[in-house]
């Protein structure tokens, strides 16, 4: 487990790296870097098979379910569109080369 | 296992930021989404063996619930992620952000609702008892930020899909959310002390409720602001979260997103010179259009045709292009990209100029002109040309309106005053693409449009190029 002092440096040095990742992106890259982050926080599907993987009750099955079920749309989605406006960009700078 | 178990969270996490790290340039930026992708199956899969899953009495169960769960969630966002066209992509992104939200909210939930059972099976005596002061402040901080993020996110989802136009809910609507994030405040804390059924299910209904009201009042100009912000908000609550479970990968990740999402947020504000409480508490297009029409300064549109439009272009010495999201969702980019081609051949300097928010947010309109071919090297940004209309013949503008609107620069009364504009109005000519005669997103009268160089080509954009490609063919 990761208590007290550990968790507020943790908080603190990954807040740090957001911060330092996006202040040095170009602004045609916002979309899709919102897009990506969008996806990372994906990862709240970890949790949500952990909040269904503990349910002992019914009522807190349900949940869990609905949990781990919006988390799997925010993973997939999220992965899927960043991937698809990404794509983009490279078959541009093959066009751009050509020229 | 355990130790296998955390070494992977750890990996997925490094993984996550040296992909969004990759991403922040255009030529690694797909290796970076696919590094992301890997860490995350990596922290899926390993979660599978995880103690809390496997050591439940309901392992069996619970384990096929989290499969089909998964290929549910999954298999609707995974349809529903390739099909949707680029131009509604910020809606799609509103669309699965608010689903995380939500999901982060039910982990909440279900750790409320145990602690809750253990409170009224006589095992506690209060929900801090049996979570833990810190766990339950940041579980509810969590389910606040995740619910508002989950709630308010498909309302801004519903209106950038044209399903919802209202910005009007209630009278006296900023007092009302005033008054409603009190009482959830006040029930948050009666969720800590008491810890009762009726009041966290009161506690989520007021959070849900919340989410809506603040989102319904903002303008359809300020979304991509409101959505960045709820992605940022939404990285914040998977964060907490986290740490409620004890979730490394969680919280890092979350943390980050939280971070870079505010950071993201901040600039896409100030690319519209708008603070972001200005957007949440001065509800733009509530007064524009009235302040707007007092400035009525008599002007007419004047119209030209498409022949005469593709002679002017085609003798032109320099022409710049500016795209708006109209010109996307006329599906023009192919042909403009075609008629930028003919243009070059008869030696026409082509630019493209974007505005830092053209579409529906930043980078949407380069992401559009990538799709479209378009190389990135014709494509400048608005401090890098906006001193080159003065030297360009002919300025089209195609499903733009508020981006080249001067009254930013000149009238204090406008809304849209102060915003940092593309000044198409100095380039010697102005052709001006546009279905009709009405006023733009935001519904501020645009200036431009009557400016004695500007000509008007009404027309579907699609339409309206083919024909300009025709013009310009002919000579």
């Amino acid at each position: 487990m990761i208590e007290g002092l550990a968790a507020i440096y943790i908080f603190l040095l990954a807040g740090f790296t957001g911060f330092e990742i996006i202040s040095r992106v170009p602004v045609i890259l916002h979309t899709p870097l919102m897009s990506g982050s969008n996806f990372v926080h994906g990862i709240v599907l970890v949790g949500a098979m952990i909040a269904l993987g503990i349910a002992e009750t019914t009522s807190q099955q349900v949940i869990g379910f609905i949990a781990v079920l919006l988390a799997a749309g925010n993973a997939v989605g999220g992965y899927v569109v960043t991937e698809r406006m990404l794509e983009m960009f490279k078959s541009t700078n093959k066009q751009g080369e050509k020229k | 296992m355990e130790l296998i178990i955390q070494i992977s969270y750890l990996l997925a996490a490094i993984m996550f930021i040296l992909g969004l790290k990759q991403m922040s340039s255009p030529v690694t930026a797909r290796r970076g989404i696919h590094w992301a992708g890997a860490g995350m199956v990596v922290a899926t899969l390993v979660t599978f063996a995880a103690e809390e899953i496997t050591g439940n009495e309901q392992a069996s169960t619970n384990v096929i619930l989290i499969i089909i769960a998964i290929a549910l969630g999954g298999g609707y966002a995974w349809y529903t992620g390739k099909r949707v066209a680029m131009t509604d992509m910020p809606q799609m992104i509103a669309m699965y952000n608010g689903m995380g939200g939500g999901a982060a909210a039910a982990i909440a939930a279900v750790e409320l609702l145990k602690a809750q059972a253990a409170v009224s099976g006589g095992y506690a005596s209060s929900v801090p008892d049996y979570l833990g002061a810190d766990v339950t402040i940041l579980a509810i901080l969590g389910a606040i930020i995740g619910t508002i993020a989950f709630s308010g996110s498909i309302i801004a989802w519903a209106k950038l899909d044209g399903r919802l136009n209202s910005n009007r809910l209630l009278p006296q609507q900023q007092l009302i959310n005033l008054i409603l994030a009190i009482v959830l405040v006040a029930v948050a804390l009666n969720v800590y002390v008491v810890g009762s059924l009726n009041l966290i299910i009161a506690f989520f209904a007021i959070a849900l409720v919340l989410g809506i009201f603040i989102t319904v009042p903002v303008g359809g100009a300020d979304m991509p602001v409101i959505i960045s912000l709820f992605n940022a908000l939404t990285g914040l609550a998977v964060g907490f979260e986290g740490y409620v479970l004890g979730n490394a990968a969680m919280i890092i990740a979350g943390t980050v997103v939280g971070s870079a999402g505010t950071l993201l947020t901040h600039l896409m504000a100030k690319a519209m010179n708008r603070s972001v409480s200005n957007v949440f508490f001065s509800g733009f297009g509530t007064g524009p259009s009235a302040a707007a029409s007092g400035d009525e300064d008599g002007g007419t549109q004047k119209e030209v045709q498409a022949q005469d439009a593709g002679i002017m272009m085609a003798y032109a010495s320099q022409v710049i292009i500016v795209p708006g999201y109209g010109m996307a969702v006329a599906q023009a980019q192919h042909k403009i990209w075609e008629l930028t081609q003919l243009l070059t051949d008869k030696g026409v300097k082509v630019k493209f100029a974007i505005h830092p928010v053209a579409g529906r947010m930043p980078g949407h309109m380069n992401v559009l002109l990538a799709e479209a071919g378009v190389p990135y090297d014709l494509i400048y940004d608005m401090e890098d040309i906006n001193a080159d209309f003065a030297n360009t013949t002919v300025t089209l503008v195609i499903g733009a309106n508020d981006v080249v609107n001067p009254a930013a620069k000149k009238d204090p009364n406008s809304p849209l005053f102060g915003m940092p504009t593309l000044h198409a109005e100095l380039s010697e000519n102005v052709i001006v693409v546009k279905r009709g005669r009405g006023t733009g997103f935001s519904g501020v009268e645009n200036p431009l449009f009557v400016a004695d160089n500007t000509r008007m080509l009404f027309g579907d954009g699609q339409k309206v190029a083919s024909e300009l490609i025709l013009a310009v063919k002919e000579l």
